[in-house]
């Protein structure tokens, strides 16, 4: 088991210098960003000084050492825009995108939960086919209309909620909301499916024949092995939930790591993009591995198995 | 924790009527015919754009702009959906915004169901190492957020149609790889793959000749399936401003153009956002259809 | 063999269990009657798809939802009427008083459990035991299907066992709470020769032990011959003979019995040629008006076609459902 972990994390270290490299040549093949910041009256000296001054100057090779020793040190380098350190943009963009994320990841979760393995254990009823409707309109509809649409109803005509912007508890429930309703409808449907699967099998019908109850049947011998599939597509919205909310923050003036990102997509400030790269990639393999860690949880076999 | 029970009836129950097929077998239909119109009127909208609209898509009149949709008072018949800050014609706008998604959205599927396939099937009937190899490729590229890998893209290449294109195809054929690995491996050791082998086929005669046709079914399934999918991220790159540039009209560019002035104009940002969800939602229920009628045991996807 | 003098542990009247499904009504089990005795074995024979299994269902009150239903009959248990009892009342006797085997070891058991888990699930259930008392009845019900040292084996999971291992646990979780009727749905079907005569002889010796009534549910009279005391022999949904065992195998009345064991190959009988029985058995959705089995029966007469036949008492606890037996 704990050979397997290390393995995995092996692994995982090796994916990220993949991507570190990847990204390194991605972000100089984008080309030459000293042409944002210098204005038509820059002279050769001011620019050949800007440049050295973001180490441009360098050789490729000479700049990935510099990279490299950078990220060893936990510096990303400094924005060309902002002129100060990306890792400090950071530093105050996300915990705001985590303020965000983490309320719209449990509680999605939880509601995909409860209403995947309801419609489930009810097939056919009233209340399946209420969520397979909201699973098709969830994944039919664009998130980021709904999301306007529910600004224009909430915020622009009844005036309940403030349109955009961060601070008080208010502002986060049409944010919150929208990434809900991103979140929501993939998992709840894979819940329902991955539980249908499992309530179909032999060794739920024992259950019955032993005279369990069908909240234990339910919640004890079918969940588990339902949770299997679920588990994995969990982890991964997880790791992802920076990205995920691009739009939700683009969209609600919110200022955390996705509204950061496309600022700097947009300003091709690239150690900006660089550095939210190389985080989520490490968080996405991060992820992956405490996933492993949590099957072997959910499944003895996979214990047994990789000791 | 929550309470549930399957049974609810009593143990001997009265038997059942039984007339309730015809109304779903009506509603069955209408979830196919319904989607099948909507797609056929949006390629044909695509083709026939120039025809159709009644605007230039970017021809700019300042003082038209913000008209409301005609059917609302101050709206004119001349702009039958209303204008936007440039007086453009909305209706003329999404009616060319059709090409935009329907091309991006043919030209990923077929970039990655080549792809997909091609490294599927040499994955699945080869084994081994090239298995190996290529599968590790395919769960990395599953794992990598989509999302970021297009803006990433999108700083490296500026944004435009090829762009979208290649950021929806560089992770989008690993789906495709995976399941036609899976249709491989059960076809690998059926008799007639024997039996061609026997004959002396190669490996490349038994991939394309034996192989391939029979996976054709999986295949279509999966790209019907993935039409909804597509026009959905397509929408939500050119939302971000990550998609074909502007003045190009792009649905999801549509809706974050009317985002600032949504409190005066509700209908620049509501009309291409319910286009894009009725095309959608007839994606998916069409490639529902197509699944049930081609195979029925993709139903997981 | 017949057993006599002890108590009817579970008598049926009439049963009838439909499955609705879009195409129309399929009567599965339609309209049968049968009993066991304490420590008595019923086999309960017939083709596959004739209502064996639905019959099984049928008693626990476990048929699939909401296709499946039971439309009208009796099924008394130790002289109580199981259609009657509330949802809860019939979780009680689940498990507790009657038990069910599934045919294949290798996915009745949950996975993700040990053993010694899921048996202990129904001795908390119906017996209330918890702790150190839970676990001897847990550890007594391994001795019973002499599972070798029962205290490591119940700290295992299913896929550390093979399989006739996994389905003595099976066993043990059925026979956990000592009940008094034992459903057995082709236990033995997926288990290798050797394993499946093990398996039937360490259930007589439970039987003798705990003096459960049993019904054993098999498409192979050679099982029946090892383990029945008595049989009944089902065809489309009815039940068309019930004889002791030694009975059907000397006298088999109905054509059908006949065709079945006349097409078993036996070793003290020299045949020309194996009997097979022409043509298919009819659609449960759409029945002949006669007797059943008349489409395929070499006897069959005018009336056959035209009636259903009635029960006719041709010995002790010997009856047929056909109109050619006189």
């Amino acid at each position: 088991m704990s050979r397997y972990i290390v393995i995995r994390i092996l692994q995982a270290f090796l994916a990220l210098i993949g991507i570190t490299v990847l990204v390194f040549i991605l972000v100089r093949a984008s080309g030459d960003p000293t042409h944002l910041i210098i204005t038509p009256t820059s002279t050769p000296e001011e620019i050949a000084n800007l440049k050295k001054q973001l180490g441009l100057d360098k050789s490729y090779p000479e700049q990935f050492v510099v990279f490299i020793t950078g990220l060893a040190r936990g510096e990303f380098g400094d924005s060309i825009i902002k002129r100060k350190p990306a890792a400090e943009m950071i530093k105050e963009a996300l915990p705001n995108t985590i303020k965000l994320g983490l309320p719209a990841f449990f509680i999605a979760m939880a509601l995909a939960l409860a209403l995947g393995v309801l419609a489930a254990a009810k097939r056919d009823s009233i209340y399946d086919a209420g969520v397979k409707l909201v699973a098709v309109l969830g994944q039919a509809l664009p998130g980021f209309w709904v999301a306007i649409m529910a600004m224009l109803l909430f915020s622009v005509r009844l005036r309940l909620l403030p349109v955009a912007g961060y601070g008080t508890l208010k502002h986060y429930v049409l944010p919150v909301g929208t990434m809900v309703f991103f979140l929501l409808p993939g998992m709840m449907r894979l819940v329902r499916s991955s539980m249908l699967d499992v309530l179909d099998a032999e060794y739920i019908k024992l259950a019955r024949i032993k005279g369990l109850s069908e909240t234990k049947i339910i919640w004890k011998h079918a969940l588990r092995n339902a949770l299997i599939g679920p588990l994995t597509t969990a982890g991964m919205i997880f790791a992802s939930l920076i990205t995920g909310a691009v739009i939700t923050e683009i969209i609600f003036n919110w200022p955390g790591m996705g509204r950061l990102l496309v600022e700097a997509v947009a300003a091709r400030d690239f150690p900006v993009v660089q550095a939210i790269t190389m985080l989520v990639a490490a968080m996405v393999l991060g992820m992956n591995i405490i996933v492993d860690i949590a099957y072997a949880f959910v499944d003895p076999q996979i214990r047994y198995q990789k000791s | 924790m929550m309470r549930v029970q399957i049974e609810k009836r009593k143990a001997v129950a009265q038997p059942q009527k039984l007339n309730p097929p015809r109304r779903i077998q009506l509603l069955k239909n209408l979830t196919f015919y319904l989607p099948l119109l909507i797609l056929t009127l949006l390629v044909f909208t695509a083709i026939f754009a120039d025809l159709l609209a009644p605007h230039d898509p970017v021809a700019v009149s300042m003082p038209d702009r913000l008209l409301p949709p005609a059917f609302m008072k101050g709206g004119t018949p001349k702009y039958l959906l209303g204008t936007d800050q440039l007086g453009r014609d909305i209706l003329s706008r999404m009616i060319y915004g059709s090409r935009i998604s329907l091309s991006v959205s043919l030209a990923v599927i077929a970039i990655t169901a080549s792809i997909g396939t091609v490294m599927g099937i040499v994955a699945g009937y080869l084994g081994g190492a090239t298995e190996a190899l290529l599968m590790r490729i395919t769960d990395i590229s599953m794992a990598f957020p989509p999302m970021l890998l297009a803006l990433l893209l999108a700083v490296v290449f500026g944004p435009g149609f090829w762009t979208v294109v290649l950021a929806l195809s560089i992770l989008g054929w690993a789906p495709y790889a995976r399941l036609i690995r899976g249709e491989t491996l059960k076809l690998r050791n059926a008799d007639f793959v024997a039996q061609a082998r026997i004959n002396g086929a190669s490996s490349l005669r038994i991939m394309v000749k034996h192989i391939f046709p029979n996976i054709v079914n999986s295949l279509i399934v999966v790209i019907t399936m993935a039409v909804g999918m597509l026009i959905l991220a397509e929408a939500a790159l050119s939302f971000l401003g990550v998609g074909v540039p502007p003045p190009a009209p792009s649905w999801g560019y549509m809706v974050n153009e009317g985002r600032s002035v949504i409190d005066r104009a509700w209908w620049i940002s509501t009309f291409p956002g319910i286009v894009i969800g009725l095309v959608v939602l007839s994606g998916n229920f069409l490639g529902d259809w197509i699944r049930d009628k081609l195979d029925p045991r993709l139903r997981q996807l | 063999m017949i057993k006599k003098q002890t108590k009817k542990v579970l008598e049926v009247e009439g049963l009838r269990t439909s499955f609705f499904t879009r195409k129309g009504e399929v009567k599965a089990v339609d309209g049968i009657s049968f009993f066991v005795r304490e420590g008595e074995t019923l086999g309960l024979v017939g083709e596959s798809g004739c209502g064996k299994t639905v019959t099984g269902l049928s008693l626990l009150r476990l048929l699939p939802e909401p296709a499946g239903r039971i439309l009208g009959g009796k099924i008394y248990l130790d002289g109580i009427n199981l259609l009657a009892l509330s949802k809860k009342e019939m979780r009680a006797v689940r498990g507790k008083m009657i038990s069910m085997i599934l045919q294949d070891p290798m996915t009745s058991l949950n996975p993700v459990y040990t053993v010694g888990e899921q048996i202990a699930e129904p001795v908390r259930q119906h017996q209330g035991l918890r702790g150190e008392n839970a676990r001897e009845a847990v550890i007594a019900a391994l001795r019973l299907l002499h599972i070798p040292s029962p205290e490591l084996r119940l700290r295992d999971y299913p896929f550390q066992l093979s399989g006739g291992m996994r389905q003595r646990v099976v066993g043990a979780i059925a026979m956990s709470c000592n009940p008094r009727l034992l459903i057995a749905d082709e236990p033995t079907t997926a288990l290798d020769a050797t394993i499946q005569a093990q398996y039937l002889a360490l259930f007589k010796e439970v039987q003798k032990k705990t003096n459960v009534a049993i019904i054993f549910i098999t498409h192979d009279f050679g099982v029946v011959a090892r383990m029945c005391h008595r049989v009944a022999v089902m065809y489309a949904g009815k039940i068309v003979e019930t004889a002791p065992t030694e009975v059907i195998f000397k006298q088999p009345r109905h054509p059908y019995t006949k065709a079945l064991i006349n097409s078993v190959p036996r070793l003290d009988r020299k045949v020309e040629r194996l009997y097979s029985i022409e043509g298919q058995p009819p659609s449960l959705m759409n029945l002949p008006p006669g007797c059943r089995f008349c489409p395929r029966c070499p006897e069959a007469k005018e009336i056959c076609r035209e009636q259903e036949p009635a029960e006719k008492q041709v010995g002790p606890e010997h009856s047929v459902f056909c109109w050619q037996v006189s």
